[in-house]
């Protein structure tokens, strides 16, 4: 059990099973047993979840990336699962690390849209209160013991100003211009940073979709659990767009002359 | 120093330790799932009927521990009939998955249940809903599930395809089975199926010493492939 | 009124002896007191209308709505006292989230209207509470197509075409009697909608009134939304043209 994102969906303990084979439950636990073993409600951890999801800002608004992938341990369960979804009509949410989780909170935010709506007073949630919201609602949870077990950014473009932010399982919460979960906070986040950094205001939406696709390729070549079918998601003023599954374009012919591992040379 | 932990069955809990599936075709589903239940290695039942009926024309395969799942099915079933009394219709499928989800995922921390839920409606037609371990909910136009489904997931996206009859669906979904049954030591016994469409529910029944044969050749290459029987016409070489 | 001075109809919870409940029916009495309100249902969506009485100058236009959405896909007018209207309509939203939360699907008006209709009742019942003193009509597209249902103050909910309830709702009736309702399109049903509004209100030659219009079907996605600023003004020139021409 460990609250570091880049651990979730993997073998809790290498030397026992190096390539997360085991069935999740019968998966090694840092819990020592006792005699109320049975009695303790244990936190949960993540059983079918979903690897990293990324954002960057540009010129028009904000763009999202992630995969279709739903892992169950090291077995690609589901392939064809949304990761980002819209939240009203100025907001995406991309979502990582337990699935169940994450469509308890698509749940909960359904009905707060639909509240908003019935209210019929003109006013419409943005990027930023939903992401507030979300924070009160992880940090709350975190706080009962019983986090929700993801890491969530919220885009979005409402009044003009675009809107980047991300939450967590502890409640925490951070801005910038680009964003990454689980493994791509460590693989594709200075990526995104050097290709974006500063020309949030000059890059055009072609030149957003290049850099995504980049870091979408990188990630799929280095996390054992990522797809290479993705969606990407676009708020601008015109609205939400979530597009259809694409396939990334990878490269493998360079490796057609490799011999051996050192010396050998046939 | 850590261990393994197994202990996510209550001690002595009997385990479903199974295979199941559930398969979308033109006008219906095929469900089906072996027959074994054991504690720890102990077959406790080897006829067991994994195919539970919760509603007409909805049906749930179990996985996990029988007495979640049988609870489970059995507070879904009540739930179904309540929402039929008051809205004078038959459930829709996604209704029922709907039900099975809220009840797992909201007891995630003390349930060991995996369910595939399928079955045809009037809505939408044949449907297959995958509720794993934690509570989530997936529509799959097939799913397979069990500690056995682990071993035929290769053989499921080899074979499968879009826009087969009853009888091609059948077929896939036993010898699915029958593959998973042979590689699982946790599954076992007979094949149940049932096919669902909108006329009814039909069963059908594999018996045990008659489930489809797949390669079981000789797993030794260098072995004899039959005992050498010595010719009584041929003597011994005298030794001199 | 032969019920006055009899002691039956202190308490909803007494019958009079030929078997009425008189609180139920004074109910039904602050109902035809209120503005007009109607539901038309028609090929492709359903349409309501409210006729707002407006009782001061003082007030900001477009306040005191009768016109409520209960969930996506719909939506609630009533006749009667606008306080009674917020607590049925609170308690309908509260029954469309229970439904989702557990179903994970939208609700049928059908389930909606049916847990009113239980909730309304019981307010019948017990001295100790006041029936509803409103008439809900409740319109939505779900899974089965456009629906349209009236609940009354004693809790009793019938099914309709059209509806009318409020001051004008004889007349309103006849009016809705005259028009192919099942054959109309939702964008022809609000211009007759807004027609009949007028209609009622200068047959009774009451006070200001405002025209409140929100309609659900294809043309809004099977959402509930007030009707287009554009279609409205339409709606309500062509009913102030009716009304004139009417009178040659």
């Amino acid at each position: 059990m460990d609250h570091f994102p880049l651990n979730w969906g993997r073998p809790r303990n290498d030397a026992i099973d190096s390539y997360a084979t085991f069935p999740i439950q019968q998966r090694p636990t840092h819990v020592p047993k006792d005699v109320f073993a049975a009695g303790i409600q244990h936190t949960q951890q993540p059983i079918v979840t979903g690897t990293s999801v990324l954002a960057i800002k540009f010129k028009d608004g904000v763009m999202m990336a992630a995969d279709n992938l739903a892992s169950y341990g090291s077995l690609a369960r589901f392939r064809d699962i949304q990761r980002l979804v819209p939240v009203g009509e100025h907001t995406v949410l991309g979502a990582g690390g337990d699935m169940s989780d994450f469509q308890y909170i698509q749940g909960i935010l359904d009905d707060l849209m639909i509240d908003e709506f019935a209210a019929g007073d003109g006013n419409t949630l943005g990027p930023a209160e939903v992401h507030n919201y979300l924070s009160e609602l992880m940090y709350a949870r975190r706080s009962k013991m019983n986090p929700l077990w993801n890491s969530l950014l919220v885009g979005g473009f409402k009044d003009g100003k675009r809107f980047l932010a991300y939450v967590d399982l502890l409640g925490t919460t951070y801005s910038a211009s680009t964003l990454a979960t689980g493994y791509g906070a460590h693989i594709a986040q200075p990526l995104l940073r050097s290709a974006v950094e500063g020309k949030e205001d000059t890059l055009t939406e072609d030149e957003a979709r290049k850099i995504i696709e980049q870091s979408m390729t990188v990630l799929f070549y280095r996390d054992a659990r990522s797809l290479d079918k993705y969606q990407i998601a676009t708020v601008t003023a015109k609205g939400v767009h979530i597009s259809d599954s694409r396939k990334l374009e990878t490269s493998w012919s360079f490796a057609e002359g490799i011999r051996g591992y050192g010396a050998q040379t046939q | 120093m850590d261990r393994i932990d197994f202990q996510q069955l209550k001690s002595g809990e009997v385990n479903l330790g199974t295979s199941i599936m559930a398969v979308q075709f033109s006008n219906g589903v095929v469900i089906g799932a072996d027959s074994r239940t054991t504690t720890g290695s102990y077959i406790a039942n080897r006829v067991t009927d994994k195919l539970t009926h919760v509603h007409d024309r909805v049906y749930c395969c179990r996985s996990g521990s029988a007495a979640d799942t049988q609870a489970i099915a059995d507070i879904v079933h009540y739930y179904l009939q309540m929402a039929t009394q008051t809205t004078g219709e038959r459930p829709s499928v996604h209704t029922a998955a709907s039900v099975f989800q809220k009840l797992c995922y909201e007891n995630k921390d003390g349930l060991s249940a995996g369910i595939i839920v399928a079955g045809w409606d009037k809505e939408v037609g044949p449907s297959v809903y995958n509720i794993p371990l934690g509570g989530g909910l997936f529509r799959q136009p097939w799913a397979i599930g069990g500690s056995g489904s682990t071993y035929v997931y290769g053989y499921c996206d080899a074979t499968y395809q879009d826009g087969w009859g009853r009888d091609q669906t059948v077929e896939f979904v036993k010898n699915t089975l029958a593959l998973a049954m042979a590689r699982d030591g946790s599954s076992g016994g007979t094949i149940r199926m049932c096919v669902i469409t909108e006329e009814g529910v039909e069963r059908l029944f594999i018996p045990g010493n008659e489930l489809p044969q797949f390669w079981s050749g000789s797993e030794v290459l260098a072995a004899p492939k039959t005992k050498v029987v010595l010719d009584p016409q041929v003597a011994p070489m005298v030794v001199e | 009124m032969t019920s006055i001075g009899t002691g039956y109809d202190l308490s909803a919870s007494t019958y009079s002896p030929d078997g009425r409940i008189f609180q139920v029916e004074y109910a039904n009495k602050a109902v035809e007191n209120s503005g007009t309100a109607i539901g038309l249902k028609v090929k492709d969506g359903v349409v309501l209308a409210v006729e707002k009485l407006v009782h001061s100058k003082l007030l900001v236009p477009g306040a005191n709505r009768r016109i409520q959405t209960v969930d996506r896909h719909i939506g609630l007018a009533t006749a009667g006292l606008p306080a009674d209207a917020r607590t049925v309509g609170n308690r309908a939203r509260d029954e469309a989230s229970s439904h989702r939360d557990f179903y994970r699907a939208p609700p049928t008006l059908k389930t909606i209207v049916d847990r009113i209709g239980q909730f309304v009742q019981v307010y019948t019942l017990y001295s100790s509470v006041r029936p509803f003193g409103i008439s809900t009509i409740m319109g939505a597209v779900d899974k089965d197509g456009p629906s349209l249902y009236v609940i009354e103050p004693s809790g009793v909910f019938y099914g309709y075409h059209g509806a009318a309830v409020g001051k004008g709702r004889q007349l309103a009736k006849t009016e809705l009697e005259k028009l192919k309702l099942s054959e109309l399109t939702a964008r022809e049903a609000v211009i007759e909608a807004a027609r009949i509004i007028y209609l009622v209100h200068e047959d009774a030659k009451e006070k200001q009134f405002e025209l409140e219009m929100s309609w659900i079907g294809s043309e809004t996605n099977g959402v509930h939304v007030p009707v287009p600023q554009d279609l409205f003004d339409e709606a309500e020139s062509k009913a102030k043209e009716a009304l004139v021409s009417g009178f040659e």
